[in-house]
């Protein structure tokens, strides 16, 4: 695989001295999903909109397909599809003259066959004839989409894509993202659901106070920060964890009728043998015992608070 | 120079002009037909000629001017800031276009608008008064330039406006006040010696009189200094566009 998108100790300050980005480093690589997750204000929107134009960096260098941001903006920015997080759109004009016009504004010739066939794939095609102002805020969004895909892009940045979106049409997004993925665009995505990193992305990208904390392999990333717990459920409640099983850092659950004990997968020992043989030896009697992974969220929430950054 | 951009800025915004054709139309006519009612036949009928040509045939061209002018500006102004507040601005930021493009598109899509409407106006006026054109080419030259220049001005208005007051000001407070005191309805020399000489001061006074010179061949300044007033106004106007491409002033942060 190749780098796409090279973005090296990017930095922008804006005019009132705050720091969005602070020296940004990132490497995309072609045909990959990259999901960017960070809370409200965390550089995502500023990192997209630098990369596309539309702000200025501050200093720090960025490559899309080799060509600079910067001096070769013609060949970088024909390559760049952006959805933007909000919907801005020509409320008065038709959603087929909208994509139109977007092609056209990417230099590209008029191709109607291909335009037909993203908004077939978009389920618009019906609304070809519709005045934007008439569509729904899914739809809408669904147009924004069209208009970056209309030029061909091979890097595509989808700003908080489902936003707002019910979770019918989130689906239907995904499987779009998808399906442009195996027709090899890159497609780099922020979003504030971890359930949709989750879903879709190859890697995942943890930004906070303008900065990559970590970027890594999605599954390695749950693997590596993955903990996972394991829940001892007792027959008869217990006022608290009794003294023979201080050792363990257990939790007690509530009502007392359960203990939980967290581990880290990936360490050598778990202890779970050490703990259920105590336990036994403590003369708790188990009704049943139930093990729960951590998600990307609680990775998520972990890094942005400090814990494991 | 990416013109399949050029060209789909130009069509955008002209599709704009051909939903509200009927506005677009409408308006320019019943105006005209108002100012010759009002000017040409209730005020006119009392006065005889001025410098030769009849009242009603004698404020044709700044007719044309005070529509050509004010639609040029309203036009691109409206043109380029509508992105800006509806946020589709991204779109124009993240493309491979340069600013030149940007210019030519939106300010070319305004000039033909405002040369669409001065047209109508010559033709609507030619119902009320029998007009004839003494140099035809130099007519088209000015009324080409003004509609350029005058958009040049839109377009720098609409990018520096921060919402829609700020939209009609300029337009509002200097322009209208610069035109109906330019000699729209009057011959400069009809002024006292003093007005005259302050009036001079004013650059529209260059463009009516050249525009209305090519209608009857009179003028109240020379030819050269209007075309050369107009060719200062429009160098200042892209000398202006050139700043604000460099610096991306209002418009990537």
């Amino acid at each position: 695989m190749s780098t796409i998108l090279s973005i090296s100790d990017l930095r922008k300050s804006y005019a009132g001295g705050f720091e969005a980005l602070k020296g940004v480093n990132l490497e995309i690589e072609e045909g990959e999903i990259l999901a960017l997750l960070g809370p409200n204000g965390a550089g995502k929107t500023t990192l997209i909109s630098t990369i596309c134009g539309i702000t200025t960096a501050t200093s720090g260098a960025v490559t899309v397909g080799g060509h600079c941001i910067e001096h070769d903006y013609r060949a970088a920015r024909a390559m760049i599809g952006l959805v933007p997080q909000e919907i801005n759109l020509e409320p008065f004009e038709t959603v087929m003259n909208s994509v139109r016009f977007s092609r056209g504004l990417f230099g590209k010739p008029r191709y109607d066959a291909l335009i037909e066939d993203i908004l077939k794939k978009l389920s618009l095609w019906d609304k070809r004839t519709s005045q934007i102002k008439e569509l729904s805020g899914g739809m809408k969004r669904r147009v924004l989409i069209a208009k970056a895909l209309s030029h061909e892009p091979r890097v595509l940045f989808l700003d908080e894509p489902t936003a707002g979106v019910d979770v019918e049409l989130r689906k239907d997004m995904w499987d779009v993202v998808r399906e442009l993925r195996e027709s090899g665009v890159t497609i780099i995505l922020t979003t504030h659901y971890i359930e949709e990193a989750e879903a879709m992305a190859d890697r995942v990208g943890v930004i906070a106070g303008g900065e990559i904390l970590l970027v890594e392999e999605k599954a390695d990333l749950m693997a590596r920060m993955g903990k996972k717990e394991l829940q001892v459920i007792l027959t008869d409640p217990i006022s608290a964890v009794p003294a023979a099983l201080a050792d363990h850092d257990l939790r007690l659950g509530e009502d007392g009728r359960s203990l939980v004990y967290t581990y880290d997968v990936k360490a050598e020992r778990t202890g779970i043998t050490a703990l259920l043989n105590d336990v036994a030896a403590a003369g708790l009697v188990l009704s049943d015992v139930a093990t729960r992974q951590s998600s990307l969220e609680d990775i998520f929430v972990g890094l942005v608070s400090g814990e494991n950054a | 120079m990416n013109w399949t951009a050029v060209a789909a800025i130009y069509q955008f915004e002209m599709a704009r002009f051909f939903r509200t054709l009927a506005q677009s139309f409408l308006s320019p006519v019943l105006s005209t037909s108002l100012y010759f009612v009002v000017f040409g036949a209730a005020i006119g009928s009392r006065i005889d000629q001025v410098e030769g040509v009849s009242y009603g045939a004698f404020i044709v061209p700044g007719l044309i001017m005070l529509s050509v002018i004010t639609q040029g500006i309203s036009n691109a102004s409206f043109g380029i800031y509508f992105p800006k507040f509806i946020g589709t601005v991204y779109e124009l930021l993240s493309a491979p276009v340069n600013f030149l493009e940007i210019v030519l598109g939106y300010v070319g899509a305004a000039a033909t608008k405002a040369l669409f409407i001065g047209v109508v106006i010559l033709a609507t006026a030619h119902l009320f008064v029998d007009i004839t054109i003494q140099h035809p080419l130099a007519m088209i030259l000015f009324l080409v330039l003004t509609c350029v220049s005058f958009a040049l001005l839109g377009f720098i208005i609409g990018i520096w406006a921060k919402n829609f007051e700020q939209l009609q000001l300029v337009p509002l407070l200097i322009v209208t006040p610069l035109i109906f005191l330019g000699g729209s309805f009057y011959s400069i020399s009809m002024l006292p010696p003093v007005w005259q000489t302050i009036t001079l001061f004013n650059p529209v006074v260059y463009l009516i009189s050249g525009f209305r010179w090519s209608f009857f061949g009179t003028a109240d300044v020379p030819v050269a200094m209007s075309l050369l007033a107009i060719a200062l106004f429009t160098g200042l106007c892209l000398f202006v566009i050139g700043w604000i491409f460099r610096t991306g002033w209002r418009l990537r942060s």
